[in-house]
């Protein structure tokens, strides 16, 4: 490079700077939590969906060409989809990506997943109470503040109401296909 | 003058027996009188290693998790662990976590505390189920009025392992027999590609009747038959391929040359109590450091895998039975011989019972393993006798149900004095988790029948 060249190539290279300057400033929003949220949300929603309908209901219900087992270890069987749903939750948990998602419900099979922060609480009624609505909150929990988001969990396949209408330890059994059975809960430290 | 002395002497004095000390502690600390710095016992289970302070500890960062982990996540993970450190990482159970952080191991259990230790380690009250489970009995009334310190020193529960003790496993090992109509182990494959003679071998020739005897022994053995030549294990970690046998020789076999063939199995001897201290690159366990009544004929041994796998002849009935008796001598051990587990052994080495009757102390205590890939099961020794040892729930699967069912082997776990027998005789305590379990599905049918009515 020669000397002359050298300051077009500041002059340049200060043009980068402002542009990325003027990126983070707001000429470009970035991406909200609510959005972040709603995003995760659709992508976790229609993989549940696709394992639900082309897996478990296909090859469980349908055809029984496999079982699908809440014991699916000892079974050697296909995880029921709220397990599948879980084993991912757990899994994205391991990896501190800074988002943490659950599926909960005011009528659980397992106790251990009812509602207990208040915004679950609050949010799990409200998506009950407003078909078609997403309640958003934040909440502190420990020392970190979360943007807290609740979707409707709906029964899409024989497979969810029938699994959670004949078990012992569900508390409701009259589901309906398309009923509200729990809600998603996603969370994002802010 | 004497002042100005006197001051030297006194500054001499306060700078020079620090300085001593200080150096005198440092030497301490790497040499083998580093046990003047254990703070107080170490556990059962890490006794062994305790001098091997970097196992545990990382300068100024404590106990780290991952310490923890390295040595046990495998053993977590066989056992299908019901409480997890993720189940805990979920901010849903932050208020949780603020009262007992179920996310670390050192939460429940603290090294050094031997006026907390409890069995397995544990170093809390034992009603620690209470600060998640408070309200169980809303969803069980069954278990209403129950103490939450019998949670898992009853025979029901454990934190862990609950492979063997969940409620629909009950169910289905409902009024079974004590003894099943098949009680047999698996069989081990033995994998036999070309075998090999007396001419075959590459060692250098015997040069007396020891000798003699060590190349009988390899020539008449599975070692072999299935191919392994004599520089396959006494080749010098660093030799060359092409040198000849003097040239590589070496009369030490070490675990790592066992190891490049029989990999899952020298990992489980290396993770347990047999060689738990090589893990750590300490001295080999010998037997008069172990805690348990050991033997003083057997003093002075080293613990590898030839110290039970005898070199050149690898009997592993051998192993199974007299390389442990050999060492051990509490009354569990010393009870065998006079046990119906150890007569079913002699018939079974007599030919009088089917392969895989017998029980021996291996079958309990290094038990087989059924690993399956594709079509394919390969049944393989679990060499890691602490996976199945405390609670000692942990042995239901990989044992006593082999043979028994459910129902006896809870009572015969749940009975200490049974034990120390070596399960001479009947069990003199009940397990109320089956009759629990059948009372609630009881109940269930009884409901979903009077609401099917009602409809």
């Amino acid at each position: 490079m020669t000397w002359k060249r050298f300051p077009g190539v500041i002059l340049a290279g200060a043009a980068v700077l402002l542009a990325g300057a003027c990126d983070g400033g707001g000429a470009t929003p970035g991406i909200s939590p609510r959005q972040m949220a709603d995003a995760l949300h659709t992508v976790l929603e229609t993989d549940r969906t696709v394992y639900t309908r082309l897996i478990v209901n296909r090859l469980a219900v349908e055809e029984k060409a496999i079982e699908a087992s809440e014991h699916w270890k000892d079974d050697k069987a296909l995880l029921l989809p709220a397990q599948m749903f879980r084993a991912g939750a757990t899994m994205v948990r391991e990896k501190n990506a800074g988002f943490s998602y659950a599926l909960l419900s005011m009528w659980p099979v397992n106790k251990q997943n009812k509602p207990r922060t208040e915004v679950e609480k609050i949010g799990l009624q409200y998506v009950v109470d407003n078909p078609g609505k997403n309640y958003y909150a934040e909440e502190t929990l420990g020392d970190t503040t979360y943007f807290t988001a609740v979707y409707p969990d709906i029964a899409v396949a024989q497979a969810c109401i029938q699994c959670h209408n004949e078990h012992k330890d569900s508390p409701r059994r009259d589901f309906k296909m398309g009923e509200i059975m729990g809600g998603v809960i996603i969370r994002i430290s802010l | 003058m004497d002042g100005t002395w006197s001051t030297v002497w006194t500054y001499l004095g306060w700078g020079i027996v620090p300085l001593g000390l200080s150096v005198y502690l440092a030497l301490s600390f790497w040499s083998e009188h580093r046990a003047m710095f254990l703070p107080g016992q170490t556990t059962a289970g890490h006794y062994q290693i305790e001098l091997a302070c970097q196992a545990c500890h990382t300068p100024f960062a404590g106990v780290k998790q991952s310490a923890c982990l390295d040595c046990h996540a495998a053993e977590l993970e066989r056992a299908n662990d019901s409480h997890p450190s993720s189940k805990f990482t979920d901010p849903r159970n932050a208020d949780r976590v603020a009262i007992l952080d179920a996310r670390l191991c050192v939460t429940c259990h603290r090294e050094h505390r031997p006026a907390q230790t409890r069995p397995v380690g544990v170093t809390l009250a034992m009603d620690y189920c209470f600060h998640c489970h408070a309200d169980l009995a809303e969803e069980r009334p069954s278990h209403a009025g129950l103490g939450f310190a019998t949670c898992a020193n009853a025979g029901c529960h454990n934190f862990h392992d609950n492979t063997a003790l969940y409620e629909d496993f009950l169910l289905e090992h409902l009024h079974e027999p004590a003894l099943l109509d098949n009680p047999v182990v698996p069989l081990r494959a033995i994998f036999q590609p070309r075998p090999l003679g007396r001419a075959d071998a590459d060692g250098p020739p015997p040069r007396s009747p020891d000798d003699q005897r060590l190349f009988e022994d390899w020539v008449s053995t599975r070692h072999a038959q299935a191919g392994i030549n004599c520089t396959d294990c006494h080749r010098q970690p660093d030799s060359g391929a092409s040198q000849t046998s003097e040239k590589i020789w070496t009369d030490r076999v070490g675990h790592a040359v066992c190891q490049s063939c029989h990999q899952a199995e020298a990992e489980g001897f290396l993770a347990g109590r047999h060689g738990m201290r090589l893990a750590q690159q300490l001295p080999p366990m010998r037997p008069e450091l172990a805690r348990q009544p050991m033997k003083t004929s057997a003093h002075g041994r080293e613990l590898g895998c030839l110290s039970c796998h005898s070199a050149h002849r690898f009997d592993t009935r051998q192993a199974a039975v007299e390389a442990c008796l050999a060492c051990h001598d509490d009354a569990h051990s010393r009870a065998y011989t006079g046990s119906a587990h150890f007569r079913l052994w002699q018939k079974e080495l007599a030919g009088q019972l089917p392969p895989g009757s017998g029980v021996s102390c291996a079958t309990c205590h290094l038990p087989r393993e059924i690993h399956r890939q594709g079509e394919t099961d390969t049944v393989r020794v679990q060499h890691n006798q602490n996976g199945n040892l405390r609670p000692n729930e942990k042995m239901l699967r990989s044992a006593c149900l082999q043979c028994h069912g459910l129902g006896f082997a809870l009572d015969a776990l749940a009975d200490p004095e049974l034990i120390a027998r070596n399960f001479s005789g009947q069990p003199a305590v009940h397990v109320a988790s089956l009759d629990m379990a059948e009372r609630r599905q009881a109940e269930t049918a009884r409901t979903d029948e009077q609401a099917e009515e009602g409809r």
